[in-house]
């Protein structure tokens, strides 16, 4: 294994090296952008056709969660731009700290990911044999709704039912766009946690410096791209056709 | 032969499985194509066999759809979408620079592990009850109605598409930051210009299909909805986004095959490419364009006829660029002074063969002719023309061509010019009867067929026993080769590349010396160092006739 | 007849010359260009053939000139080929007013057709010459095509949706019909026949023959009618609590958001089975739907009623079809 920092036996000149990096970082983003891509166009063809059930798909996820892990993962993509001026700048020790506040930041953002998956499970919105999303319109106190929240969530479902006979089908094509989408994105954001985890073994070694720090800056590239998808899918699935 | 070269500075087989080195790797390559081009020709001579009658007697309707559908994975996901890449391109494009290896070496090699993991399910899908949806997998019937294994299949086509990405993400870059001094874009050779383009088709397209692929093998293990009309999907939809890397994926089969072409044809004539920028800049057109024709395979689904017009038009447009090339290497062999090695025959049989195909492209661009022609053997005649006489023969010319390069050893070449002939007229008499077949309404997939459509298949499978002696051949002498044929020099052609200033076989970092270029390419005049038109003899003989 | 290799099937249908003569201008165009850059090749393969060991080309490298023309040329006739081809094509997708409807359904692993009359067929398809037809066609599992090599006609049968396609045959004969989209185990003998009969021949076929077991559709889709309870609220008079269909089929319906559409076959398949989708002006969203309540066959029947009532005097109040421009 090569010390980070070190040129590697094809490169002639360190700047080869690091502009090589970077670039593969950049073409590997555009391919992610294709992949996701496939499944935001799967997704924008069947919210066209089956609005009704979307809509109400959409208005099951929680506003507030939603918003809130959309500003930590701003703020972690903050952090972590702070970690590669710092280390431009030669900030060893705050490089480490930016990379634990991204880490802390990252994983709090699963944690609520996985709060608003826990919900689906109780509510009957996992895709598959028990889905149902009627359930939380006819028991609404099983969903934790009381008094008005209640009528209106009834309301919102008869009005969905009359619009669309096929709703439970199409509202399971919503969520298992939902997970896929979402959980394509955790599934990006873990990677990325691992690879943060690896910087920070480098960062604690003092490997990087002003100039030598080509890690810091790909998974700083890497980070900003998973935030990216995340600002595409908030909206998305949380912000269209939101009723309250 | 130089005494330490990439071959034996190491050995045993942990430096062969885990080597960084590009050549070794696509050696590596080399093997594991070879071996899904025998599973899928395996496949092809049990379909030809069982069509010999109109009954179909070899196998029974439900094998019979699973040997095409197998022979159509195997083939082009497993053989023809790496191998000129992966074994040419991975072998050829540093050196082609005169880099010392490629950006990401150990990406290289996980690309290529990547590749078997995704051949392994493959191969376990294939014998674990089998495939039978076709290479295309239309839903619903694979995501619904198909009893075979289709997803341990889907699963290996998936990871197996991370292989090409990353092989394209390496060329993209290798070629962006690792150029020699001197070698600027519009010195390349046109072999890299080939493998840029394809390159860009494998980072753009490839994750398309990954992700429909997904798609379609969850709706597949959990009963989800995306392409099932029965659940409120749409088959069209998988249909739309199959296609988009689809069609891209054969200009990834194509494009690498004419660089190779444009490779031996001035080497063979000892002249400049005619037309350099326009062959250039027609593999870029092709890989660009390409991306806009995918609706061309779903005229008659019930798409909107705007859209029909559209793609059709398209169609025609990117048909432009290739016409250019066939025309641009027809004139390099003008005032050339041409040898009729064995390359150049692979090269002008490609030439031949490509025109049937790429021309036969227009006649299913033309909406009025598909309504008749779409989904019967006139489609099978034109991609098999363009797939197998077209990239299969450039890479197999290719390997021809580099063989020297890459063992340090001549093949045969008495019997390699026979083989080539074998392989060109073996391959006509295989396919154009399936033209007529076409016209004549016989579709495809079909198991079984009127009895006035024998005698056309008889001719096709007689013509498939001649093509499978036409690659036969090459396995044998090429592999007796390597032990007991001539000693190759660096430059025996001799051609102007800069793999040729290297050692045959090259050493482990390629150059000794970084080159540095200061020469255009092709320029056969301007070398004295060939020892050509009234220059010193200095080359090693080129027909071992020493 | 055929001579003992045919180079093309029967022409039986109005397309078949068409696309007949496209195919010898494409071939003809190809074979120019595949013949001349051959004989190029040959020929500058021999003449330019080595002749000592160190012998060199001359370094040729372009010619703009060259370059345009090879470009311009293929581009004109690339445009003549796909002009032509769409003429043929978009002349395939409009269909005629005045057709032969046959209703088809296919699935793993037959055909099942229907005619006007209600008579049914099952692979094989009795049509007049001279007498413009169309194919409405379902699915009842996967994607199917349904093609007639002599009439030079395919579309894709395709569930979920309905695909059309219209030939008018101009030959009295049997031809031969496949599926052509590949469709499991016995996708190669989902085949059939097309008989093409004399205006009246076929006249006596349909009526001398059984019947086919079923009644017309026409009378069927009129029963379901009234025993799925359309006739309640479907009052001819218009003074339901829905709209009259007297006359609607084929008409522009006017709908609560202001938007026009043409009661066309998808728009009736629709009304049945998502009638919130489009709601006709002036009435609210009473109608519930029938999905999982009728087969494909009902569905298709009902639409034939529906077609019936083309020719029944239109209500004055009670119609959701549109008034006449001009008119508010």
């Amino acid at each position: 294994m090569h010390r980070t920092g070190e040129l590697y036996g094809q490169f002639k000149t360190l700047d080869q090296q690091k502009e090589t990096a970077a670039l593969g970082m950049w073409v590997f983003l555009v391919t992610e952008v294709l992949f996701f891509g496939g499944m935001f166009m799967t997704y924008t063809i069947n919210r066209h056709a089956y609005q009704a059930a979307f809509g109400l798909g959409g208005n099951t996820l929680d506003l507030k969660l939603g918003g809130f892990n959309t500003v930590v993962l701003i703020m972690s993509s903050l952090t972590m731009a702070g970690s590669v001026w710092a280390a431009q700048v030669g900030k060893r020790q705050l490089i480490s700290l930016l990379l634990v506040a991204t880490l802390v930041l990252g994983g709090v953002f699963l944690g609520v990911k996985a709060i608003e998956y826990k919900q689906k499970y109780d509510h009957h919105l996992i895709p598959g044999h028990s889905f149902d999303i009627t359930y939380c319109g006819k028991t609404p106190a099983a969903c934790g709704f009381a008094g008005e929240q209640a009528a209106l969530e009834t309301e919102e479902l008869e009005k969905a039912l009359a619009k669309d006979p096929d709703l439970n089908a199409h509202a399971q094509l919503y969520f298992s766009l939902y997970f896929g989408m979402t959980g394509l994105h955790a599934l990006h954001m873990i990677v990325g946690a691992g690879l943060l985890i690896w910087l920070l073994k480098e960062s604690f070694a003092g490997r990087f410096t002003p100039e030598y720090n080509t890690p810091v800056e790909i998974v700083g590239l890497y980070w900003h791209f998973v935030d990216i998808v995340w600002i595409y899918l908030f909206p998305l699935l949380y912000l269209i056709d939101r009723h309250n | 032969m130089p005494r330490v070269h990439y071959l034996n500075a190491t050995y045993g087989i942990r430096s062969w499985l885990l080597t960084t080195d590009h050549k070794r790797i696509a050696l590596l390559y080399l093997a594991s194509v070879t071996f899904f081009f025998f599973i899928g020709g395996l496949f092809a001579t049990m379909i030809r066999i069982h069509l010999l009658t109109p009954a179909g007697f070899l196998v029974t309707p439900e094998t019979y759809n699973k040997l095409f559908t197998m022979h159509g994975v195997a083939m082009i996901f497993f053989f023809l979408i790496p191998s000129i890449p992966a074994v040419l391109g991975n072998f050829l494009l540093p050196i082609m620079i005169g880099a010392k290896d490629l950006a990401f070496p150990k990406l290289n090699l996980l690309s290529w592990y990547i590749y078997l993991i995704g051949g392994m399910f493959v191969l376990y899908s294939f014998s674990t009850g089998g495939l039978d949806t076709g290479w295309t997998f239309y839903t619903p019937l694979s995501s619904v109605y198909s009893n075979s294994a289709v997803t341990p299949a889907v699963i290996g086509i998936f990871i197996n598409g991370f292989s090409s990405i990353l092989t394209g993400l390496n060329f993209v870059v290798t070629v962006h930051t690792m150029r020699a001094p001197g070698m600027t874009w519009f010195r390349l050779p046109l072999f890299v210009w080939a493998q840029y383009a394809t390159s860009i088709i494998f980072i753009l397209g490839t994750p398309v299909i990954a992700i429909t692929l997904l798609l379609a093998g969850l709706e597949r293990m959990f009963h989800l909805g995306f392409f099932n009309p029965a659940l409120g999907g749409d088959p069209i939809l998988f249909q739309h986004l199959f296609w988009f890397y689809s069609h891209p994926a054969v200009y990834i089969m194509i494009l690498p095959a004419m660089g190779v072409i444009s490779e031996i044809i001035p080497t063979f004539a000892r002249k400049p490419i005619f037309g350099y920028s326009f062959i250039a800049g027609s593999s870029i057109a092709i890989a660009v364009i390409g991306f806009f024709v995918w609706a061309h395979h779903m005229f008659l689904t019930g798409e909107s006829t705007y859209a029909a017009l559209a793609f059709s038009l398209l169609s025609y447009l990117v048909a432009i660029p290739s016409a250019v090339k066939v025309f641009n290497w027809a004139s390099t062999l003008y005032k050339g002074s041409i040898s009729w090695d064995t390359p150049m025959l692979y090269a002008l049989g490609f030439i031949g063969l490509f025109l049937i195909g790429g021309l036969t492209g227009l006649f299913l661009a033309c909406l009025g002719l598909d309504i008749h022609l779409h989904d019967t053997y006139f489609v099978v005649a034109h991609f098999h023309y363009i797939m197998v006489g077209g990239a299969v023969m450039g890479y197999v010319g290719g390997l021809h061509f580099w063989w020297p390069k890459i063992t340090g050893k001549l093949y045969p070449e008495f019997m390699a010019r026979v083989a080539a002939i074998v392989l060109f007229f073996g391959f006509n008499l295989t396919f154009f009867p399936q033209f007529l077949l076409g016209y004549l309404g016989m579709p495809r997939r079909y198991h079984t067929y009127p009895p006035e459509f024998q005698v056309l298949n008889v001719m096709s499978t007689a013509g498939a026993s001649i093509l499978a002696l036409g690659y036969l051949l090459p396995m044998i002498y090429l592999v007796w080769s390597i032990k007991y044929g001539k000693v190759a020099g660096p430059n025996p052609w001799p051609s102007t590349g800069l793999e040729w200033k290297t050692a045959s076989p090259p050493p482990t970092e390629n150059f000794d010396v970084t080159p540095e270029v200061t020469w255009e390419p092709y320029d056969f005049k301007n070398r004295p160092d060939l020892g050509l038109d009234g220059g010193s003899p200095s080359l090693a003989p080129a027909h071992g006739d020493d | 007849m055929q001579s003992q290799l045919p180079l093309y099937p029967e022409q039986a249908s109005n397309f078949a010359p068409q696309v007949d003569s496209l195919m010898i201008f494409i071939i003809a165009v190809c074979l120019f260009f595949a013949v001349a850059v051959t004989v190029a090749i040959i020929l500058f393969f021999f003449k330019y053939k080595r002749r000592t060991e160190v012998e060199v080309g001359v370094p040729i490298h372009g010619d703009m000139r060259l370059e345009a023309a090879w470009m311009i040329v293929p581009l004109i006739l690339s445009l003549a080929m796909f002009g032509w081809g769409a003429v043929v094509y978009v002349d395939y997708r409009t269909t005629p007013k005045d057709t032969l409807d046959i209703y088809v359904v296919g699935k793993q692993w037959m055909w099942k057709l229907q005619q006007p009359n209600g008579l049914r067929e099952i692979n094989e398809l009795h049509v007049p010459v001279g007498q413009n037809v169309r194919l409405i066609m379902a699915s009842e599992d996967v994607i199917h095509d349904f093609f007639v090599p002599a009439f030079r006609v395919k579309m894709d049968v395709v569930p979920g949706h309905y695909n059309t396609m219209w030939f008018q045959p101009t030959k009295p004969g049997k031809y031969h019909f496949f599926c052509s989209q590949y469709c499991g185990t016995n996708h190669s003998v989902m085949e059939g026949w097309v008989t093409v009969m004399e205006p009246s021949e076929y006249a006596s076929w349909l009526s001398g023959s059984s019947g086919g077991g079923d009644a017309n559709p026409v009378v069927a889709g009129e029963k379901l009618f009234a025993e799925k309870a359309c006739i309640t609220c479907h009052l001819s008079d218009g003074t339901g609590r829905a709209p009259s269909l007297n006359g609607v089929y084929g008409a522009k319906v006017l709908l609560v958001d202001g938007a026009m559409v043409t009661a066309d076959d998808s728009y009736i398949r629709e009304s049945i089975l998502t009638p919130n989708a489009k709601i006709v002006a002036k009435y609210s969203p009473l109608m519930p739907t029938f999905q999982g309540q009728l087969t494909e066959e009902q569905i298709l029947a009902l639409t034939a009623y529906v077609k019936s009532l083309q020719a029944q005097p239109v209500p004055a109040t009670g119609s959701g079809i549109a008034p006449a421009a001009g008119k508010k």
